[in-house]
């Protein structure tokens, strides 16, 4: 039973060292990145691991190939998707100013993905521009935009239509997020 | 109505469609604003007419843009009958009046930021610091890429020529040279004007009768002598002309391959070679 314990605290330590510490220019690692450091029992690991990091308020977020979310995935489906270590909980105001969002940026970044949602997922960049410019000064509206393009949160084609990118799916609840909006 | 003015109507018509199917596509409008059933109908009115390729692309062209917007509108149905569809109205109202801080509010709680670190471990500075150690100073390591310093000079005919870079005389001057060699040798050694090609070619060394062979090659080529094959006898002679033989183009050329192998230099050398 100790050595049973042993084996998965050594696997869970590798598993930390892989998910926290960016190795690509993307964070986050891929399933089959995982199998080849831990072995093939690595959805394991990182359940225990995630069951140590609520603690933390931190999370194991996987985040499978293409939009949605899978109930069951199969060991091919994990192997595609890519997981990440996120906060659980959620953030107050003034934390998220410590990490280096002033509240119009973040503002800007909110309206532009529910905007986009609202859209199916696909929005003109001169639209989205419009209705940030009602709020935010011109000037910083396109510099914003390529800002949520930068950091991996859109995505823009060559026609300028903006779609979501893999941050918003690492690290945004839509449903949740576009429930609360309208309840308001 | 003549059939060029309804070929003229229908390609009018067939163009208007896909101009209105890539506005959907492109814009990300209503894919619903297009008449799906209408459109068919006008394909198909006006397909019979079409008889040249350029129609019938414009008529393949019009039924890939009219796909294209009903995949658009079946994932319209697919989105709107899913629970994150919300009215986009609805929505864009909501964005427009909702107050800053109340959308930062909201959208604290859906959000989980990705944890991500960027440090350095003990391990790498000790690789770092060993790395350091074995790193040469810049004056050491940029010392290999300057380059020696030499001091020039014109260099000599002799020296090029020791070199191999020249030739010590220019190749149809030696050419010259050889076939007055040639002649000399026939008066000295010859019967009836011709030399054994042997007692020609033959030196000291092996690799002078090769070079004497090569230039006796050039001889023959360039008309400056002939070849005499006598087949029975197995003998090949070599006969210098008097004046260098206009090349014609009436008699058919002919390529004789000669060996020199070390054999047989060594046994003309032995006086063996018949």
């Amino acid at each position: 039973m100790r050595r049973r314990k042993g084996y998965y605290a050594s696997k869970m330590k590798r598993a930390v060292h892989l998910l926290f510490y960016k190795r690509h220019t993307k964070p986050g690692v891929k399933g089959w990145e995982l199998r080849k450091a831990l072995g093939a029992d690595y959805p394991k690991v990182l359940k225990i691991l995630d069951n140590y990091l609520k603690a933390l308020d931190l999370q194991v977020k996987t985040v499978f190939e293409g939009e949605k979310p899978v109930e069951k995935p199969t060991l091919e489906q994990l192997d595609k998707a890519r997981f990440y270590i996120t906060l659980r909980g959620d953030l107050t105001p003034k934390e998220a100013k410590m990490i280096g969002w002033r509240i119009d940026d973040l503002a800007g970044l909110a309206i532009t993905i529910a905007y986009v949602i609202s859209k199916k997922g696909k929005a003109p960049r001169k639209e989205v521009e419009e209705l940030l410019r009602d709020k935010l000064p011109g000037w910083k509206v396109g510099l914003n935009v390529d800002r949520y393009i930068r950091y991996g949160y859109l995505t823009q084609d060559e026609n300028e239509q903006l779609y979501l990118d893999w941050r918003t799916r690492a690290e945004i609840d839509q449903k949740a997020f576009i429930d609360m909006l309208l309840s308001k | 109505m003549s059939k060029r003015k309804r070929i003229k109507i229908g390609r009018e018509k067939l163009q208007r469609i896909i101009e209105m199917c890539k506005s959907v596509e492109e814009r990300s409008l209503d894919p619903f604003l297009i008449d799906v059933d209408e459109a068919v109908k006008t394909i198909k009115k006006f397909f019979p007419e079409w008889e040249i390729p350029e129609d019938l692309c414009l008529d393949a062209e019009t039924v890939y843009h009219l796909a294209s917007v009903i995949k658009l509108q079946s994932e319209w149905v697919k989105h709107r009958s899913t629970s994150l569809y919300t009215d986009p109205f609805l929505l864009t109202e909501k964005l427009v009046h909702i107050e800053k801080e109340e959308m930062v509010e909201t959208f604290l709680k859906a959000w989980h930021p990705i944890v991500e670190m960027e440090q350095i471990s003990l391990h790498s500075l000790a690789e770092a610091l060993r790395y350091w150690e074995n790193l040469l100073p810049l004056s050491e390591r940029w010392q290999e890429f300057q380059p020696s310093e030499i001091r020039t000079s014109p260099a000599t005919r002799e020296e090029l020529i020791r070199q191999r870079i020249l030739r010590e005389k220019a190749f149809s001057e030696e050419l010259e040279s050889f076939w007055q060699e040639l002649k000399n040798k026939v008066k000295e050694k010859g019967v009836e004007g011709k030399i054994r090609y042997w007692d020609f070619v033959g030196a000291e060394t092996y690799e002078e009768t090769v070079h004497r062979a090569f230039l006796t090659s050039f001889l023959v080529t360039y008309g400056y002598a002939s070849l005499e094959i006598q087949s029975l006898e197995e003998e090949i002679f070599i006969k210098p002309n008097e004046k260098p033989a206009a090349k014609t183009r009436k008699k058919q050329l002919v390529s004789i391959p000669i060996a020199v192998t070390t054999e047989d230099w060594t046994k003309w050398k032995k006086g063996e070679l018949q």
